[in-house]
């Protein structure tokens, strides 16, 4: 008789190369198919199992698409008012310095109306994480102009064209944040690709490692796409992302050890 | 014992009475006339004393949404500021009631709108009793009419918001804020340790355990009818306090033909207006409301079926006045006077107001 292979002949530990995270809820996420999103969750929780501290981490969602984000990280999270994740962040961290604390905002939220509250947080030193998610849009309320949306990109808002005379250039917050004393690692990254993934995940790794270590405010930005607010299809919004965002915000390590990456 | 005796002003009481009630954490930003809580804990140092952090934030926004993070931690947490101030954390407040979480802000008010002036003033009553912020919401909002009140009411207040989960608002005046007085101060509450955090508050936000399911802390509900479930959830709540929270104080009311309400320092007005309208023969007796949320409606209701006429002495436009009126439903007479600007009525001022508006209008 032939042997033929099973189900249970197949789901072995060794054969396993791609498993759902483990601290991801069962919950559908609420991403556009394509969206960066979904996967940069994937990272922070596999790092967060990883550093064995699901009791030991408190996250702060923000206001936008990842507004939800406490529906699909298996953790204790609040969800703050619309820019203000790092003030929450500062006091969760100052109460209760042995935990893990990190934000995960959008760039409406982070660099625009949470602009004093990055600062100044930044500023302080605090010993937080902020993951940052930079798509150059506002993807929730319906695709407007962001302070990140790139001069001449379109938008609800600007129609025609970013025309920066009239709407003002788009802000480079991380380099400006790399700039303060108080950040230690400051990092662009993507997850647009599996190589870009693996980084991403180091990235976020290395700063939660540095947040053990008090060293100060870790900041990880990951370049996104928003394929329903640039109206492309995923694969053209990745191509576009390449083409356009990266050579405005360059991937890469921006602040390493506490010193500016020449 | 002999009791601990101290001169302080209003402020620092407020800033000591935090160091003793075990608060967690204070958050600021310095305004006028109010700067002395945060001087003052700053100068203690009590991250020496019990290990309570003390920071100064770069914002009124930022140090209400520090205070939004703590209270979800189940930490006793608190911030103070004066009325400008107070309009900027408006919207950390609401996100504060839409979660329930339980937090100690404290209002040193100054004259408004806008800037305004430094001087005192009781132009926020609107604010801090009818919402203030976006949604159907509640403060439970305390009313000091000296420094030893001010002292208190910070225990009395953290005691109420943690009971009930809901933010608390000392609402003062820059008069009770900078005045000094004679405090009697109580022993030290030692802060809760983490476990204890963990038992009184399960929902905080403490680190998600194997044996609980994770605590998330949210003002945010996209289905209308869960939404309103929880604003239904939110009004029972201020029912009960409304029914069990009520506080006041009454001074030769018994026999009285008129009445003054005031809160704060107007009703400290009031006190001295009592003594010269004894001297003329007039009967009058002073209402102080204690809490403004929940407000005396019953009490003052029962009263009006006894005297002739109500003189509202507030330092504002006349704010509590609605609040009695609807409480009196028309029965008998209700006035307001008061001064604005930042301007202290004097007790004659009162007490001929009582003559021209009340007993002889």
């Amino acid at each position: 008789m032939a042997e033929t292979l099973t189900k249970q002949d197949i789901i072995k530990d060794e054969n396993i190369v791609y498993k759902k995270t483990k601290l991801m809820t069962d919950k559908v996420l609420s991403y556009c198919p394509g969206c960066g999103h979904g996967t940069t969750h994937r990272l922070v929780m596999e790092v967060i199992d990883e550093l064995d501290a699901q009791a030991n981490t408190i996250g702060i969602a923000p206001v936008g698409c990842s507004v939800l984000a406490y529906e699909f990280m298996d953790i204790d999270m609040q969800e703050a008012a619309h820019g203000r994740a790092p003030a929450l962040a500062t006091a969760i961290k100052r109460l209760m310095p042995d935990k893990f604390v990190f934000t995960y905002q959008g760039d409406g939220d982070l660099a625009a109306i949470g602009t004093g509250e990055t600062i100044h947080a930044a500023n302080r030193g605090e010993n937080i994480t902020i993951i940052f998610v930079n798509n150059g849009i506002y993807g929730m309320t319906g695709g407007q102009m962001a302070p990140t949306t790139l001069p001449g990109m379109k938008s609800s808002t600007c129609p025609y064209g970013r025309d920066v005379k009239m709407m003002g250039y788009p802000l480079k917050i991380t380099e400006l944040i790399a700039r303060l004393p108080g950040t230690y690692f400051v990092t662009r990254q993507a997850v647009h690709t599996p190589a870009n993934v693996r980084k991403t995940k180091k990235a976020i790794r290395k700063a939660f490692d540095l947040q053990k270590q008090n060293k100060g405010l870790t900041f990880v930005e990951v370049v996104s796409n928003c394929n329903s607010g640039w109206k492309m299809t995923p694969v053209k919004a990745n191509q576009w992302m390449v083409d356009n965002m990266f050579p405005f915000y360059p991937l890469g390590d921006i602040k390493v050890d506490g010193e500016l990456v020449k | 014992m002999a009791k601990e005796l101290r001169l302080m002003k209003g402020n620092e009481a407020v800033a000591e009475a935090a160091i003793r009630a075990g608060c967690d954490g204070y958050f600021g930003y310095p305004i006028t006339p109010q700067s002395e809580v945060m001087e003052y804990l700053m100068a203690e140092k009590p991250h020496e004393r019990t290990g309570m952090v003390v920071l100064q934030a770069e914002s009124e926004l930022a140090s209400i949404n520090m205070v939004y993070g703590g209270a979800c931690c189940g930490k006793k947490v608190m911030t103070s500021s004066s009325s400008p101030g107070i309009s900027l954390m408006q919207e950390g407040i609401s996100y504060l009631a839409g979660a329930e979480l339980p937090c100690l802000v404290v209002n040193v008010v100054r004259g408004g709108p806008g800037l305004g002036t430094i001087q005192p003033s009781q132009s926020d009553y609107f604010q801090a009793t009818k919402g203030g912020g976006h949604g159907d919401y509640k403060l439970i909002t305390l009313a000091p009419s000296s420094v030893q009140e001010m002292y208190d009411f910070v225990k009395v207040a953290f005691n109420l918001a943690f009971k009930y989960q809901n933010p608390a608002m000392i609402l003062s005046d820059g008069a009770i804020g900078q005045m000094m007085e004679k405090v009697v101060l109580e022993d030290q509450i030692p802060r809760l340790t983490e476990t204890e955090i963990i038992k009184k508050c399960p929902w905080a936000t403490t680190g998600k355990t194997p044996d609980r399911e994770r605590n998330i802390i949210t003002s945010l509900d996209l289905d209308p009818a869960r939404q309103e479930r929880h604003n239904l959830k939110l009004q029972k709540k201020y029912k009960k306090i409304t029914e069990n929270e009520v506080r006041y104080e009454t001074i030769d009311c018994e026999d009285a033909e008129y009445i003054f309400v005031a809160y704060g320092t107007s009703a400290r007005i009031c006190l001295k207006a009592l003594q010269l309208a004894k001297e003329k023969g007039i009967k009058v007796g002073l209402f102080r409301p204690i809490t403004l949320f929940p407000f005396p409606v019953n009490q003052i209701k029962e009263m009006a079926g006894k005297i002739k006429g109500i003189l509202s002495i507030e330092m504002s436009a006349g704010q509590m006045i609605e609040d009695i009126k609807l409480a009196v439903e028309g029965k008998i007479k209700v006035e307001h006077y008061g001064k604005m600007g930042g301007i202290i009525p004097s007790p004659n001022e009162v007490l001929e107001a009582l003559e021209q508006k009340i007993i002889g209008g």
